[in-house]
């Protein structure tokens, strides 16, 4: 479906502030919105009920913000993309701002299953900086990180090690605005993903993840991490068509 | 501390749909608050879902914000989680728009759209911080300011309330702003004093300036205290829907509400006269939008919000002159990207409806719905609602022959005179519908949706003794029974429910007592049947020495007070009696837009008239029988034999010669 005669591109926004409450489809409706309130050429499905080609990576859990959310459009006419994030954010809720757009390149693969990894900034409470620290270490050198999950009315044990791809406690300086320990973390989103809050739990089960900042997603290809704007961008922008 | 969200925001992590409480819609205001303004908060007692698309409260929101003298922001009933965190961690109610302490407010003004959220109303209160009943409230307390259908019987909440507006609020609150206004600048000392210069603005009616005296269980009088307080409170109504262009900025919520849509009011008030209609009765009379302005909301409006839908508001939709070539316009010229999405709630039952919405739904044709209200023709012309058998089965036929699978049904039971011919009527109604649909697709299904009757003030069946709770829930039985197997699905509405709104719905002053009661017991949000108790309601009367039976299931006298006397909506009492008495007779009345005026009082004593985009009646005339109404219509009602006789829906063409006179079913 993708490229075949429309011009997909794909955003990059922020969710932060009072907005960080409203959920991942709550955001999508919010794009759907604002792409009407601006006009923009979007190209749709074709069928009973003809929907807008969008498309949203990974869902961000409620309560959570983020600088590095992404989504593929698909537009009927090239527009300028330059325009784009100032527009967009203007009719968007505030707090959801539009950090930059490309062009695809052709046949991009979906968000959904490019990216591989995501990286997150969080908050812990229900320890200090020493123990935090500890706890962390010990975490990484164990085999195995059993966490509980409730799976279908059942609670079941989890393994998050494989998951967990890297955990840093961050300087003293470097504290949250209530003053709490920040732990950088970094998981993958394959096969399914894991959340921070999760991790947290199973690196020590008085920790808790109070505020959680997504700070980047990667796309991991023949050995690079890419960012997901540069990863698939065409190479120029798109011309217009002649018609 | 002005602002609360550094105190609400740690409490979201706990709870359900956090952004319930947040704000930030397309729309919303941010007002500087200064001590020279007057501040309104309007507070809708439901969850927000259900409050936010009320038009009424976002209408006011925008008329106080662009006064000079007055600010105004929202909020809505926290959520029972909700609530629990806000006591626990000792947090108020607070404004979604700047998270403003509710307390801090001039007046918190609460829109009644139901019974049942009483309870609500006052647990918000008291979240506020603000006494619960009025008589303890100080001087530096907000007024409590309460509107909406629900105020035409102020009495169950006379004790909280501290000033009810009576009718349409777009003009009353800038009149009440002033006197609250005057009252702050003068040191806002005597609460007593501001009440009752309140009392004398037309519309308000404050319960504290009248004395109720009681005559055994009857009241005997309800008496203003003061001889510069009206005795009678009339409703406000404005004379103009053109003069009232709102809401200019309709809030676009970031969740998902109820009514999540572009919704432009088309027309206020109804004339067809239905005798169960609380809203029909009390609104009226009918003020239609120009066409015009309506064509200018509509484009605007969806220009501004982004949205893909849009709904024209009424009590009929499809009354609205020139309804066709409007419909028609907007679903075919419809600019910018995307397809836009038209609908027209509350859709009368005939054929030239089904046409219109087939215009409309040109590609999604999955459920319509119709409220034929009654079983038989005879229970129909009791309430005055004159559809035949024929026009129902034209219109499902309509529906399904055109591409509809679903068929929806709303009926009421418990009405005054019903026998259980009427009530097995609904189901024979139900099955009939599946045969037609069944010619068509071997899917059509068809939904019967039961709602007890709740006799409401200001109606011809204000005297009527609504059905207990064992009578409705062997009415419910006996369609449930006789709808076995046969294609149909039955849905209906606790019959316990329906006794505890019937208690408040023609309830008096001493009923406030009961309201407190339950709400003591935590009985909030009773809307909500996972949290509502009939049990709650009936020991509530029970500790206040109350009998429910004689509230709720008594037939009242003509020479009975009723406790919404000192109130006017415009309708004569003696119009209203007689109305009764000719529903007992199952005697129709045609709708006065287009007959000659049957002197309700609304029009000649408010010095009102009919406004109508267009002076032509709609297409289809009364309700679906045929009459030819530009011409005036006859007592009784008539009606056609066949669908196949009927006149071309579409023309409106009268065919009298091929009437035959009513009967009674």
């Amino acid at each position: 479906m993708r490229g075949d005669q429309g011009f997909p591109v794909r955003l990059r926004f922020a969710k932060r502030g009072k907005v960080r409450f409203i959920s991942h489809r709550d955001v999508a409706r919010a794009f759907e919105r604002a792409f009407r309130i601006e006009r923009l050429p979007l190209a749709f499905t074709v069928g009973f009920v003809p929907r807008p080609k969008v498309s949203f990576g990974l869902a961000l859990s409620v309560g959570h913000e983020s600088d590095a959310e992404y989504l593929d459009v698909e537009l009927e006419d090239a527009v300028d993309l330059d325009r784009w994030p100032d527009t967009l954010s203007a009719a968007l809720p505030e707090g959801i701002t539009v950090t930059g757009a490309v062009g695809l390149a052709d046949r991009a693969p979906a968000l959904q299953e490019a990216v591989t990894a995501v990286q997150y900034r969080v908050g812990v409470a229900g320890a200090d900086r020493g123990e935090v620290a500890v706890a962390v270490e010990q975490a990484l050198s164990r085999p195995t990180l059993g966490t509980t999950r409730t799976r279908k009315g059942r609670e079941v044990v989890e393994d998050v090690r494989p998951a967990l791809l890297g955990m840093e406690v961050r300087p003293v300086h470097d504290r949250d605005d209530d003053g709490r320990v920040v732990v950088d973390l970094e998981v993958s989103t394959q096969p399914k993903g894991t959340r921070p809050t999760e991790i947290l739990a199973a690196v020590g089960e008085h920790l808790t993840a109070e505020r959680v900042l997504r700070t980047h997603q990667w796309i991991e290809r023949a050995g690079a991490r890419l960012e997901p704007l540069e990863a698939d961008a065409r190479l120029r922008v798109p011309e217009a068509r002649a018609s | 501390m002005s602002n609360l969200w550094p105190a609400v925001e740690p409490l979201l992590a706990r709870v359900q749909k956090p952004a319930r409480y947040i704000g930030m819609e397309r729309g919303a205001q941010a007002p500087e608050h200064s001590s020279a303004l007057v501040s309104w908060l309007l507070v809708y007692p439901d969850t927000y879902e259900i409050g936010l698309p009320n038009q009424g409260l976002q209408i006011l929101y925008e008329i106080l914000n662009e006064r000079g003298d007055a600010v105004a922001e929202r909020s809505y009933a926290p959520w029972v989680d909700m609530e629990g965190e806000l006591r626990g961690a000792g947090v108020p109610l607070f404004s979604v728009d700047t998270h403003r302490h509710a307390g801090r407010f001039d007046v918190l003004a609460f829109n009644l759209s139901a019974e049942l959220v009483y309870t609500n109303v006052l647990n918000c209160i008291d979240l506020a911080g603000v006494p619960v009943r009025a008589e303890h409230r100080r001087p530096e307390d907000p007024i409590v300011v309460a509107g909406g259908h629900c105020a035409f019987n102020p009495e169950p909440m006379a004790d909280f309330v501290d000033a009810f507006v009576i009718g349409e609020g777009e003009e009353v609150v800038g009149e009440m702003t002033e006197v609250i206004s005057a009252w702050k600048r003068s040191g806002r000392t005597s609460r007593e004093g501001v009440l009752r210069e309140l009392a004398g603005v037309p519309g308000v009616y404050v319960p504290a300036m009248y004395e109720v005296e009681y005559d055994g269980p009857f009241v005997r009088e309800v008496r203003p205290r003061f001889a510069d307080v009206p005795a009678r409170v009339d409703k406000r109504t404005v004379a103009d829907l053109a003069d009232w262009p709102y809401p200019k900025n309709q809030l676009v919520p970031l969740v998902e509400v109820v009514h999540d849509r572009l919704n432009v009011e088309i027309f206020r008030g109804c004339t067809r006269g239905c005798r169960f209609c609380q809203a029909g009765m009390i609104t009226r009379p009918v003020r239609e939008r120009p066409d015009e302005q309506v064509r200018t909301m509509v484009r605007e409006g969806l220009r501004r919000t982004g949205y893909d839908e849009v709904a024209l508001t009424s009590l009929s939709s499809a009354d609205f002159s020139g309804v066709d070539g409007l419909v028609a316009d907007l679903v075919n010229k419809q600019e910018g990207t995307g397809c836009v999405g038209l609908s027209l709630p509350s859709l009368r039952v005939d054929a030239f409806t089904v046409g219109i919405a087939s215009e409309i739904q040109k590609v999604r044709r999955t459920g319509l719905t119709f409220a034929p209200e009654g079983g038989t023709w005879r229970i129909r012309q009791v309430i005055n609602k004159l559809i035949t058998e024929e026009d129902l089965y034209a219109a499902v036929d309509g529906a399904y022959s055109q591409g509809w699978r679903r068929v929806k049904l709303y009926f009421l039971t418990g009405l005054p005179t019903e026998m259980d011919e009427d009530t097995l009527g609904i189901a024979e109604l139900a099955r009939n519908v599946v045969k037609v649909g069944r010619q068509y697709t071997k899917h059509a299904s068809c939904t019967v949706s039961l709602g007890g009757f709740v006799p409401k003030p200001h109606t011809p069946f204000q005297w009527f003794g609504q059905n207990g709770i064992a009578e409705l829930h062997r009415k419910v039985g006996l369609v449930r029974t006789a709808l076995r197997k046969s294609g149909a699905q039955l849905r209906w509405h606790d019959p316990e429910a329906t006794f505890a709104e019937g208690i408040a719905s023609r309830g008096d002053r001493r009923i406030g007592r009961v309201i407190e009661h339950v709400w003591r017991e935590g009985g909030t949000f009773q809307e909500w049947s996972e949290r509502f108790s009939v049990d709650r309601w009936q020991d509530a009367m029970a500790a206040c020495g109350l009998d429910a039976e004689w509230y709720v299931t008594r037939h009242r006298t003509a020479d009975e007070v009723l406790p919404w006397d000192h109130i006017a909506a415009g309708l004569h009492r003696d119009f209203l009696w007689q109305d009764w008495q000719a529903s007992l007779q199952a005697h129709g009345l045609p709708d006065c837009r287009w007959t000659p005026c049957y002197d309700c009082g609304v029009c000649t004593d408010y010095a009102l008239e009919h406004v109508v985009a267009s002076p032509v009646a709609p297409a289809g005339g009364s309700q679906g029988t045929g009459q030819d109404l530009s011409q005036g219509g006859d007592m009784p009602v008539e009606f056609l034999t066949h669908p196949s006789t009927r006149p071309d829906a579409a023309t409106g063409a009268s065919e009298r010669d091929k009437q035959v006179g009513a009967h009674a079913g």
